[in-house]
């Protein structure tokens, strides 16, 4: 077990590694790193001034180390915009990203795995159906397209919810439906196809031969199973909703840090974005890691 | 005269043979008609997709109190034509899809080939990448990419056929893994064929129902992906009409409850998103049952 | 009670696929009687529907199976006449079934002692704490060591042989009348197999159980049963008392079945098995199933199956020469 761990540490660092590079890399090789780097509008001698302070004068593999040594040391640029440390920013962003993530996983919880118990329970009949279109639905109709659907009907047509902003829950009940929509439907799926495979199981079928009441074989002995994959999807999916909430947060102005990665865009604000980025991917390289190292803790099944 | 009468009769035999339960006409149908609907949509739109009259802007749809023959669809905040807009987006998200979808499953599926043909640390090289880059989020991911480089209709199918590659790269060297272990692969080694020749001639066909039926999936991802970039503003520049951008614009309209600019655009991007996944899904089911699990 | 406690009476069940255009007569037209306490053998090679007849005597059917026809009396009670409920009180409760694989039949997530305890709680409705020290009386009636620190772990920290045993205490936490054992030592080490039977036949003693045993080894029959019933393509071919059966098998494919046996000393190098292929059930040959394999094979087997004939008391055969 220490040996997977270990080697999975390693795998984790090399992506992170190959992470720094690719951006750093991507940077650099379309275009004029400086012109990123500048703020809009700089004149000659601060571009000059901008490749002598990032060394972009020297050979890549020096670029590179200076790149990732300030990165170790937490110091990820200034922004323009705001003028201060990126990493002060993002970590002042953050608490609000979680928060609505947390709310839609709730959400996407909530309505993806009684759904797809249903639809497990009653494969081929009527509420299986429903079940796919629901799914098919939550795949084909873009977060931001749900959020400003739901901002014409309930914020202004009925006036029950306010269309932007934060602070109340009020505030949150949209934004985290928005997002949590297309997960609701892949928590469903992933909830409907594991329940299908614990419930043709020996076990269960064991169960149903003790003469347990079908209710007791379903929510003790299938649920519990079935619900291992999804909960370990639904944690890796808490990151990723951290990251993609960016056109969320812009519709509905939620202060997060896709919020952050929009105004980095709309100002020209290069820092921001880079740091919005590299921090998100190293998050998710993190939490599989984690997800991962849980795993083979809870689960002793599990061969290394 | 002969040969080339039975060759139509072959071919029409295997359409007819093609076409068995369960085919989803209606997907198909829709993506067929927003094709051609792309490809003349010179002839179907009624107006300059780019030119508003700024006197008959926010123009409700005809068939609502203020609205007019003149504009079927309504108008937008500049007064532009939103029927023809919606015509000439769809041009931009077939183009954008269709050779994005392409252009990443060509890469990913070359990569995945020699990825899993050749194993060792080749394989190491590129699966290892392969991970980095899926555990980047790919909306994210093209976020910055389309910042470094700027937006044009070029670069967003470049983005995105850099961030989607992978999924193809992983897939196919799964498939490559079982492949290469099959007696017609060993055959071709003992006669002495090249690893190049092998790659090509036998495993290739071999993965490339797979590649297609994961291109077809994928088709909808990369629509909504360049729907979201041109709505953050760095997809499809303005003023040229995308259904992502007109979302964007639409917010203009959308506390005044003007909905035909929020409602028409998005209705577009779900139903070509649908289409293609319901196609998908049959094609996956048809040609690759073992592709379920993904 | 007078009558036998099991009697099986023309038993049918198909499976029938999800748009109804393919159905594969699993259990066809079986009749057999098991009396209190005696053990019965039935002996066919996979496919021949030898599990599907034990489903269905618990009416534990995958959602294809449908039983659509003939009499399961228990107790002088007709188990197809049943609500769906008061069958539920009968499984684990008077008829307990043991599965063939015991790596798959525990629950992983649950400890021994709760899935041990749950069927007393269920049937018997006994407080926790009773149904607890019950299950730990019943892993020592299955000797197992050290019970009271086994109830407390989860079935990954127990041998293959000790599941086993664990759903044989499963089985019999309720006193059933009637075990049905399907191939519960397939899976087991040759030591542990015999040691398992064993256990098996002393628990039966012990609790006064009529057990069916199913298994695609003669050998352990031979050990354990009074009875035997041969199945082949969904019919039962032959059935009879034991001891009769191995010395005057009727029916050709009990002959070859027996002759298949490898025995300690034997010189021949290779077993001598049965030609041709086990049919598919889907697909079985018109007229007696086994006609395409039969050494002694007539034109009438071809065109017409044969009924049941009485070869002696209490062993009939289902083969035109028994006729």
């Amino acid at each position: 077990m220490k040996g997977y761990i270990l080697r999975r540490l390693g795998y984790s660092l090399v992506s992170l590694f190959l992470l720094s590079v690719t951006i750093f890399l991507f940077v650099r090789v379309t275009g004029d790193p400086a012109v990123l780097l500048v703020e809009p509008g700089a004149s000659k001698d601060d571009l000059e001034m901008i490749r002598q302070q990032f060394g972009l004068d020297q050979p890549l593999p020096v670029q590179y180390g200076s790149f990732i040594t300030s990165l170790l040391r937490g110091d990820f640029g200034q922004s323009f915009y705001y003028r201060t440390p990126v990493l002060e920013l993002y970590l002042s962003r953050l608490p609000h990203s979680l928060l609505l993530a947390g709310a839609a996983m709730v959400f996407s919880l909530v309505v993806g795995i009684p759904t797809g118990i249903i639809a497990a329970v009653r494969v081929n009949r009527w509420w299986d159906s429903v079940g796919k279109i629901f799914a098919l639905l939550g795949l084909s109709m873009p977060s931001f397209w749900v959020g400003l659907l739901m901002i014409l009907f309930f914020s202004v047509y009925l006036g029950w919810l306010p269309s932007s902003g934060s602070g109340t829950l009020l505030h949150l009940v949209m934004p985290a439906i928005a997002l949590g929509w297309v997960f609701a439907a892949a928590h469903m799926r992933l909830t409907r196809s594991s329940m299908l495979e614990v419930l043709g199981s020996e076990y269960v079928k064991l169960a149903r031969l003790k003469g347990l009441p079908e209710a007791l074989v379903i929510s003790k002995h299938a649920f519990k199973n079935a619900l291992i994959p999804v909960l370990t999807l639904a944690g890796i999916n808490l990151v990723i909703m951290v990251n993609v909430a960016v056109v969320v947060e812009t519709v509905f102005a939620w202060p997060g840090v896709g919020r952050l990665l929009y105004e980095g865009i709309a100002f020209r604000d290069f820092p921001v974005v880079q740091a919005t980025v590299l921090l998100g991917g190293a998050m998710i390289v993190i939490v599989n890691l984690l997800v991962d190292i849980l795993y083979a803790v809870i689960d002793p099944r599990i061969r290394y | 005269m002969n040969d080339s009468r039975s060759a139509t009769l072959t071919l029409a035999w295997r359409l007819a043979a093609f076409r068995t339960e369960g085919f989803p006409v209606i997907p198909t149908a829709i993506i067929v008609t927003v094709a051609l609907v792309a490809i003349f949509a010179d002839a179907l739109a009624p107006y300059n997709p780019e030119l508003g009259t700024l006197g008959d802007r926010f123009r409700p749809p005809a068939w609502q109190a203020g609205g007019s023959e003149k504009y079927l669809l309504g108008t937008d905040h500049l007064g532009r034509d939103v029927l023809s807009r919606l015509i000439f987006g769809a041009r931009v998200s077939m183009i954008v899809g269709f050779t994005a979808v392409i252009v990443a499953g060509f890469i990913g599926t070359v990569l995945g080939i020699i990825s899993g043909y050749l194993g060792r640390w080749v394989d190491q090289v590129i699966m290892r990448l392969t991970d980095t880059w899926l555990a980047l989020p790919a909306l994210t991911f093209a976020i910055f990419l389309a910042a470094i480089v700027g937006p044009s209709v070029n670069n967003i199918i470049i983005i995105l056929a850099a961030v989607y590659w992978t999924r193809y790269a992983r897939v196919i060297r799964g498939e490559v893994l079982s492949v290469k272990e099959r007696d017609f692969v060993r055959l071709a080694v003992v006669a002495g064929c090249s690893k190049w020749t092998i790659m090509r001639r036998h495993i290739l066909p071999n993965v490339v129902n797979s590649a297609i039926v994961l291109g077809t999936l994928q088709l909808g991802v990369v629509i909504i992906t360049e729907a979201a970039l041109s709505f953050l503003g760095v997809g499809v520049p303005p003023p040229q009409p995308a259904w992502g951008l007109m979302l964007a614009d639409g917010k203009k309209g959308l506390m005044a409850g003007y909905w035909w600019l929020t409602v028409l655009p998005g209705s577009c991007i779900m139903l070509m998103v649908l289409s293609a996944n319901l196609l998908g899904d049959w094609l996956r089911v048809k040609f690759d049952p073992q592709l379920r699990q993904l | 009670m007078s009558g036998p406690l099991l009697e099986v009476r023309n038993l049918s069940t198909h499976y029938v696929s999800a748009r109804g255009t393919r159905v594969t007569r699993a259990v066809d037209d079986v009749t057999l009687t098991l009396e209190a306490g005696a053990t019965l053998g039935i002996v066919g090679e996979s496919g021949s529907g030898k599990t599907t007849l034990a489903l269905s005597l618990l009416r534990v059917l995958p959602p294809a199976g449908r039983i659509v026809s003939g009499e399961i009396s228990f107790e002088g009670e007709d188990l197809l006449r049943k609500s769906n409920a008061e069958m539920r009180r009968i499984r684990g409760k008077r008829i307990a079934m043991i599965l063939q694989d015991p790596m798959a039949s525990l629950n992983p997530l649950f400890t021994v002692g709760d899935q041990v305890a749950e069927p007393i709680r269920v049937h018997d409705g006994a407080s926790r704490r009773s149904a607890w020290s019950r299950a730990q009386e019943l892993l020592k009636a299955v000797r197992i060591a050290a019970p009271e620190t086994r109830v407390r772990e989860y079935p990954h920290q127990l041998s293959g042989g000790m599941r086993q045993r664990i759903v044989g205490a499963i089985a019999i936490s309720c006193e059933p009348r009637l075990l049905i054992a399907d191939e519960p030592t397939t899976s087991l080490d040759l030591t542990i197999q015999a040691q398992y039977l064993n256990l098996l036949r002393d628990l039966q003693r012990a609790h006064h159980l009529a057990l069916i045993f199913i298994t695609h080894n003669l050998g352990i029959v031979a050990k354990m049963c009074d009875q035997v019933a041969v199945m082949y393509g969904g019919r039962l071919v032959e059935s009879g008392p034991v001891a009769r059966i191995y010395n005057a098998p009727a029916h050709p494919y009990t002959r070859a079945l027996l002759e298949s046996i490898p025995r300690l000393g034997d010189s021949r190098t290779r077993l001598t098995a049965i030609d041709g292929q086990p049919p598919d059930p889907a697909a079985l040959p018109g007229g007696c199933a086994f006609h395409p394999r039969c050494p002694k094979v007539m034109d009438r087997c071809r065109a017409e199956a044969p009924p049941e004939f009485s070869v002696a008391n209490a062993h009939t055969s289902r083969c035109w020469l028994s006729g």
